[in-house]
């Protein structure tokens, strides 16, 4: 049911992201011309790339290639849409999904704690690191970090991308070096995986601090303020079992749409920490193929991302079933 | 009990996010025959002839490819080595000789040569590579033609070890043309051999394959990441290179290549911007050499009516704060082109411009144009090229004011900027470079002063100068009519002032740990002359 509704919404991100390529200023025979092309040489490059045929009849080729998988060829990096997406979708993944699991070890707590004891030290302590994480640009505190642990104290090694260049790419599985790493079972490789990423997650972890922490603490106080707690307070019940047994279950639902939209943001905007960390992520490649009017690599980021988001917000649906058992059912 | 399970929680993670660093490696140094260097652009291709092909991706004909001739050697001018244009050195070919009509140029294939197959490298390989240049279209093509070189007709292997050159009339460019990255030698049996009939040059088999003679070959490309070289020990192109592995490593940041280089982790940061130059000078060596017949210029359109008036032009070029946009924009990397003398002697190009800020000789001007009263329009630039171009626009937009002349600054990204500046030629006043391959004043001239060629984005014409252009451009440069020509060449446009030099821009390269670096005019590493430091 949920995903023959994601269907129309696929469609729709497929002609308008057809159309809206197109509809930018800047011309891609020109750039893909080459440096010195003539305006006979960009009218071969046009036509080499099917740009002088009408749009109604490149729209139908398109779907047509799209129907067979085909998402096309990237011009600016030269390989098949298809495995780009592939090889980069996974590694900004990796790193989003490492850094939100070190935000959330973090941040959860914290505004647990923040909650607990409201207008305390750990309340403010919370603030203050929360509103620096979040108001510092993600560049800047991924160049700050490369300077005091790589360049200052050497303890972090090369920013130069997922592996350092004496690894070997673990054999291909998931896309995901520290899992693939396990599965070929090299755990130098994992460790080296491992090393290369603590730097770029804890920037983009810095940065999503904030709106995980503040809504679990805003979260935590409107539940603990409910009836419910009072009751089981009044009962008897311990003050863990009252905290993580029912306040914490009911704070959750709001935590988990929170970190829903702060995924679905950082997965994209993580283009900054990409280009510092010389991370061969998805996002400085949708930025870079927008740039330079890279139609087929633009329309295959975008419709990815429209699927990778209908698949998120299942997920969430599915965490929400779990974590509350109304959910579904007619709430009286 | 629910304090010290959070503790326990949180020292526990404390401790396994502190395990990686546990294992303080310190920099790790490359093996002893591994070099790494690093770069900003991106390689799109291993193929030069492929349509879409970056210019950065030219790096990979230029190491795993040979062409029939080189150039030679020659101390650089700001330290280090360089390309040397004036000399012609054997590649692929042992030897050349030219027939008296200046038409046919039969070369002589080295006997030895061998692709990194292992197969021989016979005249009919380097047929087939040239048939390729000239009619893939594209670049290519057109730099091929820049030469004379246009038809497969123009091409024979006269047998297996000889091959010659028709060209249809003689010119001074046609042997270094041939010795630009373009017209490379591939292995054509294995070449032919992954062709399919909608694909007769292999473009899809060469677009992810090196299948050349050269020193060095691509045995990993991670496309976004890196590209390895490997020496291929059967190379006769020249001497043997030093370093067995080579890694070309792609790093956005130049706050991180700079961190990189200056650990020393990286040996080579490639193509630096001038700021992170002029910094690192003092700490690892810099070699900055500026970029032959290259200029960074602002350009006046003369489609634009305050522009068609050589008074206005004139005033312009004395209000442009030449030293301040050398200090600013360049961090003093390059060549400063102005203050000359108005007296021109030789035909060195590019040259000093007989102009230097000069305020009150720039209102002067100005009250002598039709504008007296000033105008107003727009300053473009290019996004892309913001590190220079930026503040170079805001400190003229600031001189110009002064003399009556208001500028809003317009930026323009990617793929816009080429067809706004270069294609439609319809930015009033912008910033300009183009640098030309070929180090001859005429082959400048061609691209940017000759009505409707693409990078004369001015829009100029001048009868004169298209006749001498015409006429110097295949013209050999002893010629005692050359001299003269080119003279009246220079006079003609630094007073006609469509485009005013700015400054000559530098190549900036970091290096720490390794020798050999060698400037070339296609400004790509050239890894082939690497070897580690003090060897």
């Amino acid at each position: 049911m949920r995903i023959a509704q994601a269907v129309p919404v696929l469609i729709g991100v497929v002609v308008i992201s057809f159309v809206l390529t197109r509809a930018l200023p800047g011309d891609p025979a020109v750039q893909f011309a080459g440096f010195a092309a003539t305006p006979q040489s960009i009218e071969e490059t046009r036509v080499k790339l099917g740009l002088d045929k009408p749009l109604p009849e490149q729209f139908f080729l398109y779907v047509g290639q799209l129907l067979q998988g085909d998402l096309g060829q990237s011009l600016s990096t030269g390989q098949p849409v298809t495995t780009e997406l592939a090889s980069r979708l996974p590694a900004s993944l990796e790193l989003t999904l490492t850094a939100l699991i070190l935000s959330c070890a973090i941040a959860i707590p914290l505004g647990v704690l923040a909650a607990t004891r409201p207008g305390s030290w750990v309340d403010q302590l919370c603030r203050v690191l929360v509103t620096a994480g979040v108001s510092l640009p993600t560049f800047f505190t991924g160049i700050v970090l490369i300077y005091v642990f790589y360049y200052l104290l050497g303890i972090a090694p090369s920013p130069l991308g997922r592996l350092d260049f004496i690894y070997l790419d673990p054999p291909r599985v998931t896309g995901f070096f520290l899992i693939d790493t396990l599965l070929a079972g090299d755990p130098e490789t994992w460790f080296g995986a491992l090393k290369q990423l603590i730097l770029p997650a804890t920037t983009l972890a810095l940065f999503t601090l904030a709106p995980i922490a503040r809504m679990t603490r805003a979260a935590m106080l409107s539940a603990l303020s409910a009836d419910y707690i009072r009751t089981a307070r009044a009962a008897g019940l311990g003050s863990a079992k009252v905290l993580y047994g029912y306040a914490f279950r009911n704070a959750l639902l709001p935590v988990v749409t929170t970190l829903g939209m702060v995924f679905s943001f950082v997965l994209g905007a993580n283009v900054l920490v990409e280009k510092v960390f010389a991370w061969p992520g998805i996002g400085s490649f949708a930025v870079e193929a927008l740039v330079v009017s890279d139609y087929a690599a633009v329309q295959g980021f975008v419709l990815c991302m429209a699927v990778l988001f209908v698949v998120l917000n299942l997920i969430i649906d599915l965490a929400y079933s779990v974590i509350d058992p109304r959910f579904g059912t007619d709430a009286k | 009990m629910s304090i010290t399970r959070r503790q326990f929680l949180g020292t526990s993670a404390a401790l396994l996010g502190s395990l990686p660093f546990a294992r303080a490696i310190p920099a790790l140094a490359a093996p002893a025959d591994t070099l790494v260097a690093v770069t900003g652009q991106t390689i799109n291709s291993l193929d030069l002839h492929r349509v879409g092909t970056n210019r950065a991706s030219y790096q990979i004909a230029v190491n795993c490819y040979d062409r029939l001739v080189s150039f030679g050697t020659k101390e650089a001018p700001g330290g280090g080595l360089s390309y040397d244009y004036s000399k012609l050195e054997p590649e692929l070919a042992e030897s050349w000789t030219i027939s008296p009509d200046g038409l046919t140029i039969t070369f002589k294939l080295k006997p030895n040569a061998t692709f990194q197959d292992g197969s021989k490298v016979t005249a009919s390989d380097v047929k087939w590579s040239f048939d390729r240049a000239v009619s893939v279209g594209g670049f290519p093509t057109t730099q091929m033609q820049a030469g004379g070189l246009t038809r497969p007709d123009q091409f024979e292997a006269i047998d297996d070890l000889t091959f010659a050159v028709k060209l249809d009339k003689p010119s001074k460019l046609s042997l270094p043309d041939l010795a630009v990255p373009v017209p490379f030698v591939i292995n054509s049996k294995l070449a032919k051999a992954n062709a399919t009939e909608k694909d007769p040059w292999a473009m899809e088999y060469l677009h992810k394959n090196t299948i050349g003679s050269g020193a060095y070959k691509v045995v990993r490309w991670d496309a976004g990441q890196q590209v390895v070289y490997q020496r291929y020990d059967g190379w006769v192109g020249g001497p043997k290179p030093a370093v067995k592995t080579i890694i070309m490593r792609e790093v956005p940041s130049s706050a991180t290549s700079r961190a990189l280089v200056e650990r020393g982790d990286v040996q080579i940061a490639f193509d630096i911007p001038d700021k992170d130059a002029a910094e690192l000078a003092s700490k690892v060596t810099v070699y900055s050499t500026p970029v032959e017949n290259c200029i960074h210029c602002l350009c006046m359109n003369s489609n634009f009516a305050p522009f068609q008036d050589a008074n206005v032009r004139k005033a312009v070029a004395y209000a442009v704060p030449y030293e301040a946009i050398f200090k600013t924009a360049a961090y003093g990397r390059g060549t400063e082109l102005s203050g000359g003398s108005t007296e021109i002697t030789d035909t060195a190009w590019p040259r000093k411009i007989p102009y230097s800020t000069d305020l009150a000789k720039a209102k002067e001007y100005m009250a002598k144009s039709g504008f007296a009263g000033g105008f107003e329009t727009t300053l473009s630039i290019a996004t892309d090229l913001a590190s220079w171009m930026e503040p170079a626009a805001l400190l003229i937009q600031e001189a110009v004011a002064q003399i009556g002349i208001k500028t809003t600054i317009e930026k323009i990204p990617g793929a816009q900027w080429r067809t706004a500046s270069l294609v439609e030629k319809r930015l009033p006043f912008h910033l300009e470079n183009f640098g030309g391959w070929l180090n001859t004043p005429d082959y400048y001239f061609f691209w940017a002063y000759q009505k409707g060629h693409l990078f004369n984005s001015s829009n100029y014409y001048n009868e004169e100068v298209e006749k001498l252009t015409n006429e110097t451009l295949h013209m050999a440069m002893d010629d005692p009519e050359y001299a003269p020509k080119i003279k009246r060449m220079f006079e003609i446009v630094l007073d006609d002032l469509p485009r005013i030099p700015l400054w000559q821009p530098a190549l900036n390269v970091a290096v720490n740990g390794a020798d050999g670096y060698e400037f070339w005019f296609h400004r790509m590493l050239d890894v082939r002359t690497l070897k580690p430091a003090g060897a």
